[in-house]
């Protein structure tokens, strides 16, 4: 039976198409992820706002949202609930946010481990694992106070 | 040694770079500092060198000599060398590494660690790049994290749970026990990833799926819960309470519904309030109506349900943001074969949507727009087709062109009407038609006798105006050559009659042969017109003049054509007018019409046309017939004979199969496959005496500027059908839908299952070698059924 409901990867790109975060639940070769990689950017940087925020990607689909410079992509199965995961990444960013303080570009550059955190905390396994906003924050600030 | 600079400074100094080539120094000048601490053991900077190492990993540059490192990390103490040591871990290794297995037992520790912060890093770093042995090895550490009461750990052990299935599926029973308790959870994060892991168990095994069908009225409880409980600050987004709960959960009832009687009954109330509660002024709430749509759709829900459904798609074609519009056309077409009705009263919505500035929603409405077009709604829905075609992209028109033909084939309330309406595609895409359709018009015009005055005198015209546009052409200079009679007496009743000269036609077919744009096609084509007027015409001497003149030309094809009709002037003269008779009406099925002395080319433009096609036609026959005998069955024999309209026969019959499917059948025709401008369409077809076969012919077109070479079709089918698959026409997919291949497959379905397929292309394309794989899950129920 087919793989349903599950996302294949997480990429936040910025619109030169350097990699801010890939994060990768699917198995891929070190060469076939950096063509993947250029492949969604070329993808998704030639759409502008009189497109929709769905984009046919080989077998996949990516639901994908632009924040100012940086473009958030998530690949799912084509079967998958898009408006469900832009919610998700509209999720993920109000948390960043919420994190970094009003973040910009370089707030994910220089603490790009800290992002992956965030990344763990809120998305396991290829599924979305919390989504309280709260929650998540009070987790990641315990995780600071360790370090 | 200096201290290895910090993460920070090294950052900072990267970003300083201006060029690639400086980078790329920097890089190299820390990566080889990097390795000789490293060669040092050193304890406490290891961190720092690892963070580093990930950073320039994600620049791009190769970090593998850092993965050992990585691993003493993880085995480390201190908690930020832990949390380091399995970040490096997920970025930089994965199952085809060794190496990664050493890191089974540091996690089986980590599981088992006091600090529940380091047994989550254990559990995510698992769930994310656990390979099937490791998971095996820990899946029992997993299942005990999965019962304790620490819900933070809970909800990661859940998720880490299903990596585990999907890893190790036999292992699925190990946590069947633990998730007796999960649905009572109160924490929502929790119950959230419970949600998950049930439907992770209950996608995999259908045994797990009847035993937690006995879920869904606790599952309806916690939906209704959610929905009357109003607020609550931690879960709310936009006002709506933990939106991601609410579809996880109905997209479970999803699967436990389907093909269940009970559970849908029980699910039908909780889905109404859904449908009606929800609010729907944000993507938020959208979010949980479409997959409540799905929902409907998917389990056997009542009639009334299925409207309700229908109907918020309609509004959702309504909506302003082009997402959920996107969306809901895309479920309009699932839906469109089995709620037909409901689905026709948003038709003027639909059709609104063609002018959507969005090429792939147009391109839905598009698709949706002749899967609704029926008997009553033809001429005004050609209406806004046609206009469509005009004003549309390229890439669509040769989509359009076939659908508007199909449709006019299928409903077109008269012939007149029929023939306008190709006209006006011929004329406004006629060089993005397909080729297979000029035969089938030619057949067309041919059966409807009473037109072919009004006919030729229209396509004259055309060419008068125009003739850059092949298909057109070709079309046209047929009709000229079948009824130049009729022109040039000016007998046409529908329309004003013309004055035209016989010289006038004359001309305008030379000029054809002499000019640039035709293809050589076509000239062939005008050449044989030129020829059938000389029993039609009076200047005969003209005819042989021009004939004669083609007998040296360099284009093989027409020097054969000429010199045999210049044959047919000298020593055959006797047998030209029985030869140049007029076309009989052509069958639509099987054997060819013309009933002419097949001559070396045939007069039948049909098969002059199916010459170009590469492989003998005779050959798909005999193999046909082996793979026969493989099959056994008697009454299978007479069917390949009669039924598959071509092989046996000749010619015109493979181009025709178009035609010839849509009325045998009565199945519309589905587009399997559409990528990378590959498309593959499939037209069904009945074999009569045995409904339990389906006859499934694929057309196989290419739209890409270069041929795919080597095109091989394979497909695969569930074990309760027989699967097979006859030669195709050819291995070469021209380019720029010049042509299609076409294959037959026969599928045997004595249990009348829904049919699906597995399908695998290969080909190659610009030097390269492509493969791909794909579900073909929409085949029209009356192909199974």
């Amino acid at each position: 039976m087919s793989v349903a409901f599950v996302i294949r990867f997480i990429l936040i790109q910025n619109r030169a198409g350097k990699t801010r975060l890939a994060k990768w639940y699917m198995q891929f070769d070190d060469d076939e992820k950096q063509k993947l990689i250029e492949e969604v950017h070329a993808v998704v940087t030639v759409r502008d706002a009189k497109h929709t925020n769905f984009v046919e990607f080989r077998n996949f689909k990516i639901i994908y949202r632009r924040y100012a410079g940086l473009y958030f992509c998530i690949c799912v199965d084509v079967t998958d609930n898009n408006l469900a995961y832009l919610e998700g990444i509209h999720n993920f960013v109000e948390v960043l946010n919420e994190y970094f303080h009003n973040v910009c570009e370089l707030d994910l550059v220089f603490n790009f481990y800290k992002v992956y955190t965030v990344v763990d905390e809120m998305f396991l396994a290829g599924e979305i694992r919390e989504t309280s906003q709260t929650k998540v924050l009070k987790q990641l600030l315990m995780l600071q106070s360790l370090e | 040694m200096p201290a290895p600079i910090r993460l920070r400074e090294l950052i900072r100094t990267i970003r300083t770079a201006r060029t690639q080539a400086e980078e790329r120094e920097m890089i190299q000048k820390e990566c080889a500092a990097i390795r000789s601490s490293f060669r040092e053991e050193d304890n406490t900077y290891r961190c720092r060198n690892v963070a580093k190492l990930l950073y320039m990993h994600m620049l791009g540059y190769p970090a593998h000599f850092g993965q050992l490192e990585c691993l003493k990390l993880i085995a480390s103490q201190k908690f930020t060398d832990k949390r380091i040591g399995y970040l490096g871990a997920m970025l930089l290794l994965d199952e085809r590494q060794d190496v990664h297995l050493l890191m089974t037992n540091c996690i089986k520790n980590d599981l088992n660690h006091s600090t529940q912060y380091v047994q989550g890093l254990a559990l995510c770093t698992l769930g994310c790049m656990g390979s099937s042995e490791m998971c095996r090895d820990l899946a029992g550490e997993v299942e005990k994290l999965l019962k304790t009461s620490n819900s933070y750990l809970r909800k990661k052990a859940a998720l880490c749970a299903v990596h585990v299935i999907r890893k190790v599926p036999e292992l699925m029973e190990m946590f069947l026990p633990a998730t007796k308790n999960l649905l009572s959870e109160k924490n929502h994060g929790v119950l959230h990833t419970s949600v998950v892991l049930l439907t992770e168990m209950c996608e995999r095994s259908p045994d797990m799926l009847a035993h937690f069908r006995k879920l869904v009225p606790q599952l309806v409880r916690i939906l209704k819960n959610l929905i009357m409980s109003g607020y609550s600050p931690e879960h709310d987004v936009s006002g709506i309470s933990d939106p991601f709960l609410q579809v996880r959960i109905l997209r479970l009832l999803r699967i436990l519904g389907k093909g269940d009687d009970d559970s849908s009954e029980a699910m039908n109330d909780i889905l109404a309030q859904v449908a009606t509660n929800t609010e729907t002024s944000k993507n938020v709430g959208n979010a949980i109506l479409y997959e409540t749509v799905l929902t409907i759709m998917d389990i056997k829900s009542e009639s009334g349900l299925r409207v309700l459904a229908i109907n918020i798609l309609g509004r959702f074609l309504l909506n302003n943001d082009k997402n959920i519009r996107y969306v809901a056309l895309t479920s309009l077409l699932k839906t469109v074969q089995t709620d037909h009705n409901a689905v026709q009263r948003h038709r003027s919505t639909i059709v609104d949507c063609l002018k959507d500035l969005d090429v792939s929603i147009k391109r839905r409405a598009m698709e949706l727009s002749f899967a609704l077009v029926n008997g009553n709604n033809i001429r005004g829905m050609m209406k806004e087709l046609l206009y469509f075609l005009d004003s549309c992209d390229p890439e669509f028109k040769a989509d359009c062109a076939s659908g508007v033909f199909l449709a006019a084939e299928k409903y077109a309330p008269s012939k007149r009407w029929h023939i306008d309406t190709i006209m006006r595609v011929l004329t406004t895409a006629g060089s993005y038609v397909r080729d297979d359709s000029v035969p089938n018009l030619i057949q067309l015009i041919t059966n409807s006798v009473e037109m072919h005055a009004y006919t030729v005198q229209r396509l004259y015209k055309a060419l008068l105006d125009d003739i850059s546009q092949q298909p057109l052409v070709q079309v046209a200079s047929w009709c000229i050559g079948e009824y130049g009679d009729l022109l040039v007496s000016g007998q046409c009743e529908e329309e004003e009659p013309i004055q035209v000269t016989e010289d006038e036609v004359l001309d305008v077919l030379e000029g054809l042969l002499v000019s640039n744009l035709s293809t050589p096609v076509t000239r062939g084509y005008a050449l044989t017109a030129i020829m059938k007027l000389s029993t039609r015409f009076t200047s005969v001497n003209r005819i042989k003049k021009v004939v004669s003149i083609y007998g040296s030309s360099i284009d093989v094809e027409l020097q054969q054509r000429a010199v045999e009709y210049n044959a047919l002037f000298k020593k055959y003269d006797h047998m030209r007018p029985a030869l140049l008779e007029r076309m009989p009406i052509m069958e639509k099925t099987a054997s060819n019409g013309p009933t002419e002395i097949v001559q070396t080319n045939g007069e039948a433009e049909p098969s002059v046309v199916e010459a170009k096609h590469p492989p003998p036609v005779t050959q798909p026959t005999n193999q046909a017939n082996d793979l026969l005998d493989l099959l056994g069955g008697n009454d299978v024999v007479p069917v390949i004979q009669t039924t598959v309209p071509t092989k046996p026969a000749s010619a015109g019959g493979e181009l025709l199969d178009l035609l010839g499917d849509l009325s045998l059948s009565g199945i519309p025709p589905m587009t399997a496959y559409n990528k990378n401008g590959l498309k593959i369409d499939f037209t069904f077809e009945r074999a009569n005496p045995n409904p339990n076969i389906a006859v499934i012919t694929i057309h196989a077109s290419n739209s890409t500027e270069a041929d795919m070479t080597d095109f091989v079709f394979q497909a695969a089918v569930p074990k309760t059908f027989q699967l097979q698959l006859l030669s195709p026409s050819s291995n070469v997919v021209p380019t720029l839908n010049q042509g299609t291949v076409t294959q037959v497959i026969r599928v045997l379905n004595p249990q009348k299952q829904q049919l699906r397929m597995r399908i695998k292309l290969t080909y190659t394309h610009k030097g390269s070698a492509v493969q791909d794989l794909a579900e073909v899950n929409n085949f029209p129920p009356q192909s199974w059924q």
